[in-house]
């Protein structure tokens, strides 16, 4: 089932949580609506799935407008950051809830209420938990009844708030594959949100990314990440260093250093921002052209890549990551002086 | 380890100075009216309890409870539903007058009804010229009961209603549910023993009101006096034994409502235990 909202604003107050969002998620997709907190993605998700109504604009589900249908009218799946789940019931009743109150016409028999459920705990594999109360699971099995319990009602969409905010970072990423399987395996239409750049990234099919109310830009992952529409992606989907130089012509000037800007067409500006990923910096041992000169004074060297803290010549930080061969090579140490290159295709201006 | 003793020896002290004050205030006057109550055996306790005035006030007090308990039970799911699940204007003025009967002294309480519904009242008149007689009569023992005693539910249940949030609520919406069984299935059963705590705490205090009832009853033997009232008039009236013997029976009700408090509260305490004091077990994903 596709989603297509139109010019949704959604105020609290004077605060405007969203603003004129517009968005299509096609039948099947997996989308990520990434953002940092107040970016209103989570306000998005509730609009769509009829939790809250909005100020202004629509939202349609597969080209049909259910704009004015309350969330019950929608069938939606909705999964809560905290789960939500019944702490009165087992995990087996939370399951069946959905089923349960349906009107007595469409209500399943008991025996297929009991067969739906147990294939829905199998899917998550809690089968064995079904007689357990809430309070008697971990987290990682509580959102994983949320999702059964949402799935249960055969929802035309699925629709996940902070799914795996609230678990910590090793269950985190086995829920997260755990999911893009189901995803893969179910192919319901599934819209998550999460502030966590590197979850939006590696789950999607596409990211959604809002600012302040707005969608800044939509893409694939690959997308948003080697092109971004706007400082605001570009900073908020990696690390990035930040330098402030004079751009001339096709020249930027930092330091006593030139770099050549061949594709840059902006107006000549004393204080450009100039932007570059620390994994992208080019570090050499000895002086070479278009490098400048800095001194290390921090080496983390747990994990894949080495992340070096240096100071440029002119003063401000750098931050430079590289392969722990490259590392070894150059023999870095504290206080060693090396010069480094950025690229200039790597560089991302704003003047 | 000398601290921790100290601990010990503090924690000895604050105990024995509690139960001896408890002994003191609560036991002694306790067993001061059952003695006083049985003082002239069995016989004339019996007739005490059962004479027909007594009676009456059994009756009288009975139903007013009856009446009012299912009201302010009703009222006070509605009033905290509202305040705890929603945001409107006038939420933090509805709070406050929740609050009011337990600020003003239930004389004050019965006041307002004499001066609504007396004889020389705002409605009085136009009450009297329809035959409706409310001060000095049931509905107005009812009146005085239900204002003094609306707090009791929403007040118990306003703080837990507000800490479950409405998640669970949207949850079952989504889900499918309608209000009414959102309402039945996951909104009640979450608040049970909360509401259950409030109504007994509730009982208790409408079958012994004494100074809003006071006002608003006339006094009439037989036919407008409550338990707590028929005390007082035997009591005027140096009937002791009797006074006693009545009010044994208001202490044995208060005895019960608390006995049935405690059960409640011990069940209240053993289901909210395992919620906020989750162990988190093993995530159990296949890779």
């Amino acid at each position: 089932m596709s989603i297509e909202v139109a010019h949704l604003t959604k105020r609290f107050g004077t605060f405007a949580a969203i603003e004129d969002v517009s968005l299509r998620v096609e039948t099947g997709e997996l989308v990520g609506l990434l953002g940092p907190s107040g970016s209103g993605k989570t306000t998005l998700l509730r609009v769509i799935g009829g939790l809250d109504l909005p100020d202004s604009g629509s939202v349609a589900i597969d080209d049909v407008d259910v704009t004015g249908e309350s969330a019950r009218q929608r069938k939606v799946g909705f999964v809560f950051q905290h789960y939500a789940l019944f702490r009165h019931l087992s995990v087996f009743e939370n399951v069946a809830f959905g089923l349960r109150v349906r009107p007595r016409d469409g209500r399943p028999p008991e025996s297929e209420i009991r067969r739906r459920v147990q294939q829905l705990l199998d899917l998550v594999q809690l089968g064995f938990l079904a007689d357990r109360y809430p309070a008697q699971l971990s987290g990682g099995q509580r959102q994983r009844v949320a999702l059964a319990r949402a799935l249960a009602v055969e929802p035309r969409l699925l629709l996940l708030d902070e799914p795996f905010g609230a678990l910590d970072a090793k269950v985190r990423k086995e829920l997260r594959r755990w999911l893009r399987r189901l995803h893969a395996e179910l192919r319901v239409t599934t819209v998550f949100v999460t502030h966590d750049q590197e979850e939006a990234l590696e789950l999607s099919d596409r990211v959604v990314i809002m600012h302040q109310g707005r969608v800044e830009q939509v893409g694939t992952p690959e997308h948003v990440y080697h092109s971004p529409a706007s400082l605001f992606v570009y900073q908020f989907l990696g690390e990035v260093n930040l330098f402030v130089g004079r751009v001339a012509g096709d020249k930027a000037y930092l330091g006593g250093l030139e770099v050549d800007l061949p594709s840059h067409t902006g107006a000549p500006a004393d204080h450009a921002r100039l932007f570059i990923r620390p994994h992208l910096l080019q570090v050499h041992a000895e002086p070479t052209s278009g490098a400048f000169k800095a001194t290390v004074v921090h080496l983390n060297k747990a994990g894949p890549s080495v992340k070096i803290e240096l100071l440029a010549e002119w003063g401000d930080p750098v931050f430079v990551e590289m392969s722990p061969e490259r590392c070894d090579q150059l023999k870095l140490a504290r206080d060693a002086v090396v010069f480094i290159s950025p690229q200039s295709h790597d560089l991302f201006v704003r003047e | 380890m000398r601290r921790r003793d100290g601990g010990k020896a503090a924690q000895r002290l604050l105990i024995a100075v509690a139960l001896a004050f408890l002994a003191a205030f609560l036991v002694v006057p306790l067993v001061a009216v059952l003695t006083q109550a049985f003082e002239q055996g069995w016989r004339v306790y019996w007739a005490s309890v059962t004479e027909p005035d007594a009676r009456s006030a059994i009756r009288l007090t009975l139903l007013t409870a009856l009446v009012v308990v299912p009201l302010n039970t009703v009222f006070g799911v509605a009033a905290a539903w509202a305040i705890a699940k929603f945001r409107f204007p006038g939420r933090a003025i509805l709070i406050t007058l929740i609050d009011l009967p337990f600020a003003v002294s239930p004389v004050i309480s019965g006041l307002v009804f004499v001066l609504l519904f007396g004889a020389n009242g705002v409605f009085g008149p136009w009450l009297a010229a329809h035959g409706v007689k409310v001060i000095f009569a049931f509905p107005g023992l009812v009146l005085a009961t239900l204002f003094v005693t609306v707090p009791f539910v929403a007040r118990e249940l306003i703080p837990l209603m507000q800490e479950q949030g409405t998640e669970m609520e949207e949850a079952a919406i989504a889900l499918g549910a309608s209000g009414w069984q959102t309402f039945w299935r996951v909104t009640l059963p979450n608040i049970k023993w909360g509401l259950l705590y409030g109504v007994i705490l509730l009982n208790a205090r409408a079958i012994g009101e004494f100074g809003a009832v006071s006002v608003v009853s006339g006094h009439i033997r037989g036919e407008t006096n409550t338990l707590p009232l028929h005390v007082e008039i035997l009591f005027n009236e140096y009937n002791f034994t009797a006074a006693f013997a009545v009010a044994s029976l208001l202490t044995l009700m208060a005895v019960v409502a608390l006995a049935a408090k405690s059960v409640v509260a011990w069940r209240t305490d053993r289901t909210l235990i395992p919620a906020s004091a989750a162990q988190a077990g093993p995530t159990d994903i296949q890779p």
